[in-house]
C-alpha cells in the first residue's frame, strides 16, 4: 500500500467512493419501496394497498437504477472484484434478480389485472421480501470471506450461507420495513398513516435489536473488524457512529410517538441506515472482497477509471438534480385518485 | 451439457427475452412524444387519447424491459467473470455510460410521464416523453457500441491477456458500430411502426376508434414506406462492413463453403455441416458477388479459407439471416403497398390490406431476434472477435448451478412475460380510453347502476372489448 502514491493511490479510492455512494443510494431509495412490499401482508385492504403502491410508483424504477449503477460501477471500476464476487454470491444474486422481476412487474400488472390483482399482491410482497433477504445474505456472505485460488473464486455455491448471513438477511428485511413504514407515515393520511406509525415503532425496536446484535457479533466473529473498532485510539474516533445512531433512534421514536410529526421518522430512519452503512465501510475498508482483495488490487486500468469518473462528475449531478425534481413533483401526501391507471 | 454451453444458452435466453421490450419501447417512446407534440400543436383530442393509451402499454412493456434488463448487468459477472476480467477495462465504461446517460433519464422521467397527468403541465408531459425517447436511443448507442467492440475490437492493447484502452474514440466508434447502431435503431422504429399499424388496422376492421385508427395507420404506413427501403440500404452497408472485418461470418451467413469463382447467391438450401456442402440448394449465379462486392465477378472468402477452429457453425446463422432478410423485404412490400393505397384513397377500405397488416405486428420482433442470432453466432467461436474465445470466458461455476439458474430464468420469464404480453393484448382490445365509440356496456352493467359507477370512478371502465 505504501508503495502506491499519487493517482495509483487515490484513483481507486475515489472510485470506491463512487461505487459506495451508488450502493448507499440504492439501499436507502429502493429500501423504502421494498419496505412497502414487505409491509403488504399487514395491510390487507385493497384501498390501503392501492395507496401504498401509488406512494412509491413514480419512483421505484429510478430507485432500482442505482442497483444497476452499483453493479456496473463494480464492473467498470473494479472488474477483478466483480469477477470474484458475482460467482461467489451466485445463488442469492440470481434469486434476488428473479425476485425483483416479480415485484417490478407487479407495479404495472397489478392495475391491469384488477379486479384479479391478488396474485400480483403476493408477487409484489414475496418478491420484495425475498429480494431484501438475498441482499442481506449477500452482505453476510461477503463479510464472511470468499475462497479464492489463483485469483478466481474457488468455493462452493452455498459458501455464503452462515448463521451470520441469515442474521443479516432478517435484519435487512426488518430495516427496509422500517423505511417503508416511516415513508407511509410521511406520504399517506388517515387510518393508513396511523397504522403505519404503530408498525414503525415495533419495527424500530426490531431494527435496534438487530443493530446491537450485529455490532456484537461482527467483531467477535471477525477479529480484524474487532481490532479496528476496539483498539485505542480508534475507539475514540469511531465513537460518533454509535452515538449518532442512538441519537437518531430517539428522534425516530419520538417522531413516531407524536401524531403530527410527519417527516422526522423517515429521515431519521434513513440516518440510521446511513450510519449502519458507514459502520460497514469502516469495518471492511480497504477491502472490496474481504479479507484479500483491496480496492487497489481490484482496480481497473487508470485510464478506464478516469474515463468513467469524468462521466460521473458531469452526469451524476444531473441525475441527482432530476431525481430531486421528480420527488418534488410528487411531494406531499398521496391523493386517492393519484394513479394513472 | 457443459457449463459453457449452458452459460451461452442462459445469456441467449435472457437477452432474447429482454431485447423484445427495448426493441418495442425505443420506437414507442418516440411515437408517444410525437403524439404529445402533435396534441400540443393542434389541440386535437384524439392525439391525446392515443398518447395516453400507448403510454399505458409503454409502461407495462418498459417495466418488463427494466426487470429483464437488470439481470443482464449482473450476468457478465455471474456467468462470464473471465470475460469481465479481460474486457472490463474497455466494455465496462461503455455500460457505465449507458447507465449514467440513459437508464436514470428513462426511469426518472417515466414517473413524470405516467403519474404527472394531473400534476404537471402538458408541455412537461411532452418533454418527459421526448427525454425518454432520447434516453432509449442513448441506451442503444452505448450498448451497441459495447457489442460492436466485441465484434470488431479497436483502440485497445492486450497486455497479459487483459485489454487496456488506448484510444476511447476508436473504442466507441469501432469499425462496425455506426452500421450496427443505424441498423438496430431503424429496426426498432420499424418494429413499433408495425405494431401501431397492426392495431390501427384491427380497429379499422372492426369499425371502432376510427379517428385513432386513421392516425395510427397513416403514421405506421409512412414509417414503413420510408424506413423499410432505408433499412435495406443500411443492411447492405452493414453486410459490406462485416465482409471487411468478419469475413467468416459472411461466409457462414451465405453458406459459402468454398471460393471457387464468382459467388452465387444461395436463396435457400439445407447446409450440410458434415459434408460441407449445400443440399437442395436454389441459387442465382453471380448475385452473391454482386451484392457483397458490388462487382459481377467479385470474389468472396469462403469458410474453407479459415482455420477449422475459427469458423462459426453454419446452420443457425444461415436460416436466421434468411428469416431476417425475408421479413425485411415483406415489410418493404407492406409499406409501399400501403403508400400506394393511401395515395389512391383506399388505405382504410382495402379489407385485404387491413387483414394482412393486422397480422404483421410480430414481424419486427422476429426479424430483430433473427438478426441478433445471425450476428452473435457469426462471431463464434469468439466472444471478443479474435481476442477471447467463448469457452475461455465463463465463470468458475459448476454446470449444475448454471443449469439450475437457467431453469429458474426460463420458468420465471416464461410465466411473468407471457402474462405481461397477455395483458398488453387485453389493453389493446380495450382500446383508447375516453373514446365514446360504438362500445355499449353490457345490459346488466349500465352506468347508472351503483356497482358499475363505482367501478367507473375507481378505475377505468372495463367496457366490453371489441372483438378484434
Amino acid at each position: 500500500m505504501s508503495a502506491l502514491s499519487g493517482a495509483a493511490y487515490w484513483l481507486p479510492l475515489i472510485c470506491a467512493a463512487v461505487v459506495g455512494f451508488a450502493v448507499a443510494m440504492y439501499i436507502v431509495l429502493d429500501g423504502f419501496d421494498l419496505g412497502i412490499g414487505i409491509l403488504f401482508p399487514f395491510f390487507p385492504r385493497e384501498i390501503d394497498r392501492d395507496q401504498m403502491m401509488n406512494s412509491v410508483a413514480p419512483f421505484w424504477d429510478g430507485n432500482e437504477t442505482w442497483l444497476v449503477l452499483g453493479g456496473t460501477g463494480l464492473l467498470v471500476m473494479f472488474p477483478h472484484a466483480y469477477a470474484v464476487v458475482m460467482p461467489a454470491l451466485y445463488v442469492p444474486l440470481i434469486t434476488m434478480l428473479l425476485a425483483l422481476v416479480f415485484r417490478g412487474v407487479a407495479f404495472e400488472f397489478r392495475w391491469v389485472a384488477k379486479p384479479h390483482q391478488a396474485k400480483w399482491d403476493i408477487a409484489f410482497s414475496a418478491g420484495s421480501i425475498v429480494a431484501a433477504l438475498c441482499q442481506g445474505f449477500m452482505l453476510g456472505g461477503l463479510l464472511g470471506g470468499t475462497h479464492i485460488e489463483l485469483g478466481h473464486f474457488a468455493g462452493g455455491p452455498f459458501d455464503w450461507l452462515t448463521p451470520f448471513s441469515l442474521l443479516c438477511g432478517l435484519g435487512l428485511v426488518v430495516g427496509y420495513a422500517l423505511l417503508g413504514a416511516t415513508w407511509l407515515v410521511m406520504k399517506t393520511a388517515g387510518t393508513l398513516e396511523r397504522r403505519a406509525r404503530r408498525s414503525a415503532r415495533l419495527l424500530l425496536t426490531g431494527v435496534l435489536g438487530f443493530i446491537v446484535l450485529v455490532s456484537i457479533w461482527t467483531p467477535l466473529e471477525f477479529a480484524r473488524i474487532g481490532a479496528r473498532w476496539f483498539s485505542w485510539p480508534n475507539m475514540l474516533y469511531l465513537a460518533p457512529v454509535p452515538l449518532a445512531t442512538a441519537f437518531f433512534a430517539v428522534v425516530c421514536w419520538r417522531g413516531l410517538a407524536s401524531r403530527r410529526v410527519m417527516f422526522s421518522p423517515f429521515y431519521s430512519a434513513v440516518a440510521l441506515f446511513v450510519l449502519a452503512y458507514i459502520g460497514l465501510v469502516i469495518s471492511i475498508m480497504p477491502y472490496l472482497v474481504p479479507p484479500s482483495i483491496s480496492v487497489w488490487d481490484a482496480a481497473a486500468a487508470p485510464s478506464s477509471q478516469r474515463f468513467v469518473l469524468i462521466g460521473v462528475a458531469i452526469l451524476v449531478p444531473f441525475i441527482l438534480g432530476y431525481t430531486v425534481f421528480v420527488y418534488h413533483t410528487f411531494r406531499g401526501k398521496v391523493r386517492a385518485d393519484e394513479g394513472y391507471h | 451439457m457443459n457449463a459453457v454451453l449452458l452459460a451461452r444458452l442462459q445469456f441467449a435466453f435472457t437477452i432474447s427475452v429482454h431485447i423484445i421490450f427495448p426493441a418495442f419501447t425505443i420506437g414507442l417512446s418516440a411515437f408517444i412524444a410525437t403524439l404529445l407534440i402533435l396534441w400540443q400543436r393542434t389541440g386535437r383530442e384524439h392525439f391525446h387519447r392515443l398518447a395516453r393509451f400507448w403510454t399505458k402499454i409503454f409502461a407495462v412493456s418498459f417495466a418488463m424491459g427494466v426487470v429483464s434488463g437488470i439481470p443482464m448487468s449482473y450476468e457478465f459477472g455471474s456467468n462470464w467473470s473471465r470475460f469481465s476480467e479481460v474486457a472490463g477495462n474497455v466494455v465496462g465504461p461503455m455500460i457505465g455510460y449507458e447507465v449514467l446517460t440513459a437508464f436514470f433519464l428513462e426511469a426518472t422521467f417515466l414517473g413524470v410521464l405516467l403519474f404527472g397527468w394531473k400534476r404537471t403541465p402538458p408541455w412537461l408531459q411532452a418533454t418527459a416523453a421526448l427525454l425518454i425517447a432520447v434516453g432509449t436511443a442513448m441506451s442503444a448507442f452505448w450498448i451497441l457500441s459495447a457489442n460492436s467492440w466485441m465484434q470488431t475490437p479497436a483502440g485497445h492493447v492486450m497486455r497479459g491477456g487483459i485489454a487496456y484502452p488506448v484510444d476511447w474514440f476508436a473504442i466507441i466508434f469501432n469499425p462496425s458500430f455506426p452500421y450496427r447502431l443505424a441498423h438496430m435503431l431503424t429496426a426498432a422504429y420499424l418494429t413499433t411502426s408495425l405494431v401501431v399499424l397492426a392495431v390501427g388496422a384491427r380497429y379499422m376492421l372492426v369499425g371502432v376508434f376510427q379517428d385513432e385508427a386513421r392516425t395510427m395507420m397513416r403514421m405506421g404506413v409512412g414509417m414503413l414506406a420510408v424506413l423499410g427501403p432505408v433499412q435495406l440500404l443500411l443492411g447492405d452497408q452493414h453486410g459490406l462492413n462485416s465482409l471487411q472485418h468478419q469475413p467468416a461470418k459472411i461466409a457462414a451467413m451465405e453458406a459459402h463453403w468454398r471460393d471457387t469463382g464468382p459467388m452465387e447467391l444461395v436463396l435457400i438450401a439445407l447446409p450440410d455441416e458434415q459434408a460441407r456442402v449445400n443440399r437442395a440448394a436454389i441459387v442465382i449465379p453471380h448475385l452473391g458477388s454482386l451484392i457483397l462486392t458490388h462487382d459481377w465477378n467479385g470474389r468472396v472468402p469462403a469458410l474453407a479459407d479459415f482455420a477449422a477452429n475459427a469458423q462459426p457453425r453454419v446452420t443457425v446463422i444461415f436460416f436466421a439471416f434468411r428469416i431476417m432478410v425475408g421479413i425485411g423485404l415483406l415489410v418493404i412490400a407492406l409499406g409501399l403497398t400501403g403508400a400506394v393505397l393511401w395515395r389512391r384513397g383506399r388505405l382504410f377500405t382495402s379489407r385485404w390490406y387491413l387483414l394482412s397488416v393486422g397480422w404483421a405486428w410480430p414481424l419486427g420482433f422476429i426479424a430483430i431476434l433473427a438478426g441478433w442470432l445471425t450476428t452473435e453466432n457469426g462471431r463464434q467461436p469468439y466472444v471478443i472477435y479474435g481476442i477471447l474465445r467463448t469457452q475461455d470466458a465463463t465463470s468458475p461455476i459448476a454446470a449444475g448451478t448454471v443449469a439450475a439458474s437457467l431453469a429458474a430464468f426460463v420458468l420465471v420469464y416464461g410465466v411473468v412475460f407471457s402474462i405481461g404480453i397477455y395483458y398488453i393484448r387485453k389493453m389493446i382490445r380495450h382500446g383508447p380510453h375516453g373514446a365514446a365509440v360504438a362500445i355499449s356496456p353490457l345490459p346488466h352493467e349500465l352506468p347508472n347502476q351503483p356497482l358499475a359507477s363505482a367501478r367507473e370512478s375507481t378505475r377505468e371502465s372495463r367496457a366490453q372489448p371489441p372483438v378484434i
